[in-house]
């Protein structure tokens, strides 16, 4: 393929609840610090993706209540419905067409503002599914007890993932839930829908972020050394719950596999320094990372206790402190990007892992990880 | 919050998104709800070329993409595949906590549906558990015509 690379990314902090901050301000405030970050203005930008859901949003055709904001007014702008990762993928192939040289890619949410459990419910099926109430925690506990049945992971391995994650997110200061616990704090939390306690989801957060993907021509004029994109791959799993076997991820290892063929990547294990996954909930960066080929099929939770994702560890995950550290729903996959990129620069102060030429950002969407975009980056074109 | 706002009152607008809206169920799931209702049967639909029944029943396969289903009624017994008891009053329970939701295998079924299952003490659900579906009384073709799924032998 052409190369391209990331040239620019813009966080704002991701908090529980921003007062003071609308949509709009939040684009404006993450797009502002990516051109920064590239060293561009807005002029620079060829065309833009805003990634959001009408439902989060509260209004019908949301990404365009944000292309102001975005710098997108007489520009070519487009949107997608999905993780920030897949507004990613779009921009990625926007650049890659040769009609424009940047594409500014964002990722919003406010969490805050709406009912989760409300909106994650309206993801089901009408018909068959919707009115029993079921919503993304309980489907998602569904899926982290077949996960642990088959695998035999237990919940002191879930908890592990809480501590850790939460852990690291102390050092990050775009996350708002950084908290030192221990494995009994978790699962001594409420137990919201089993196996899943309150300490084993992540939160519902505010947040906006921003990347701005170049073509080598460009990418040769940004401010820093650009961080290139080695291969992505994406993938979705049956709609319905019930035709999937909720125990593994078949659309995740496709996306994987399709990410490392690009990428020229055999032993994902040895050949990655480190990833960002979406822990939306503890068992599923275990789950994850099982798809991902990272670790052997139901090896994730005995690797974690070993020490082997700690930020010293073989291969750091969530060094940033994942989604436990903060979920801005949709621009959670796009904060994983930025996280990685911030990685291979060096950028990432406390939390920057020691070795970090090649890594992995990983997004999701739909219930129980019915889609998934892989994103392998590296410091060498 | 004066400080954030620099002496600027906050202001919140509180609304909600209601919009009406019909879901017109289709040939497929009309049959299933019909004959849910009228029969207390529970109709899947196969795909002879992948070999696989499904359910809730698919119009076309999704696996080979064939439109040649046939229909077949699957049994009212079945096996857990997962579950959750949700635990926390979540707001999108119609009832009241704690809820178990199932993913229940029905035999003659390849694929699992979604549903509660009750009659049971919620610390002795397990996955492989041999349920059964109760029919509601009052039914009105909708997933609701079956009440629940107990253990079988209940
Ligand atoms: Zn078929």
């Amino acid at each position: 393929m052409d190369r391209a690379a990331i040239i620019g990314i813009g966080m704002t902090k991701v908090e529980s609840r921003k007062l003071d901050k609308t949509f709009a301000d939040m684009a404006f405030e993450a797009v502002r610090k990516a051109l920064d970050d590239a060293g561009m203005t807005i002029a620079d930008i060829d065309n833009v993706i805003t990634t959001s859901n009408d439902f989060w949003d509260g209004r019908t055709i949301s990404c365009m209540a944000v292309g102001d904001a975005s710098g997108a007014s007489d520009k070519n702008i487009s949107c997608v419905e999905g993780d920030g990762t897949f507004g990613a993928f779009y921009g990625l192939a926007r650049t890659l067409s040769g009609s424009y040289g940047t594409t500014l890619v964002t990722g919003h949410s406010k969490g805050s503002q709406s009912v989760s459990s409300l909106i994650t419910n309206a993801a089901f099926d009408p018909i068959y599914n919707r009115t029993l109430g079921a919503d993304m925690i309980t489907a998602c506990a569904m899926q982290s007890n077949a996960y642990m049945a088959r695998t035999g992971t237990t919940p002191e391995q879930l908890a592990r993932v809480s501590v850790k994650n939460h852990g690291n997110a102390m050092m990050n200061e775009n996350a708002h839930l950084g908290m030192k616990l221990t494995v009994k704090d978790v699962l001594g939390s409420e137990m919201i829908a089993d196996p899943l306690h309150r300490l084993d989801c992540s939160p519902v957060s505010d947040g906006c972020c921003a990347i701005i993907i170049a073509d080598e021509k460009r990418a040769k004029k940004s401010k820093k050394k650009p961080v290139w994109i080695k291969g992505v791959g994406m993938c979705a799993d049956a709609y319905f719950l019930g035709d999937r076997d909720l125990s593994r991820s078949e659309s995740l290892v496709k996306a994987a596999r399709t990410a490392y063929k690009m990428a020229g990547i055999s032993d994902p294990g040895k050949e990655i320094d480190l990833a960002e996954v979406y822990d939306a909930f503890s068992y599923q960066e275990l789950m994850w990372l099982e798809g991902l080929g990272i670790c052997a099929d139901a090896d994730a939770g005995k690797q974690l206790e070993k020490g082997s994702f700690d930020i010293p560890g073989r291969l750091p995950v969530n060094a940033s402190g994942g989604l436990m550290g903060g979920h801005a729903v949709i621009a959670a996959g796009l904060y994983r990007i930025a996280e990685v990129v911030r990685q291979i620069r060096g950028e990432a102060g406390a939390y920057q892992a020691k070795k970090a030429d090649t890594g992995l950002a990983h997004g999701v969407n739909g219930l129980a990880g019915q889609s998934h975009c892989v994103w392998i980056l590296g410091k060498d074109r | 919050m004066a400080d954030i706002f620099k002496g600027i009152e906050p202001m919140v607008y509180k609304s909600r998104i209601s919009v009406p809206y019909h879901w017109w169920a289709g040939e497929t799931a009309s049959r299933f709800l019909v004959a849910l209702r009228d029969e207390q049967k529970i109709l899947g639909t196969r795909c002879a070329a992948c070999n696989k029944t499904y359910l809730p029943p698919r119009k076309n396969c999704p696996l080979c993409f064939s439109a040649s289903m046939e229909w077949m009624e699957v049994s009212n017994e079945g096996t857990v595949v997962t579950f959750t008891v949700a635990r926390r009053q979540l707001a999108s329970l119609p009832r009241k906590a704690p809820v178990i939701f199932a993913m229940i295998k029905l035999d003659g079924a390849d694929t699992a549906i979604l549903h509660y299952l009750d009659g049971v003490d919620p610390g002795r659900v397990k996955i492989g558990m041999r349920v059964k579906a109760k029919f509601s009384k009052d039914r009105g073709a909708r997933m609701q015509d079956i009440e629940c799924f107990v253990p079988k032998g209940e």
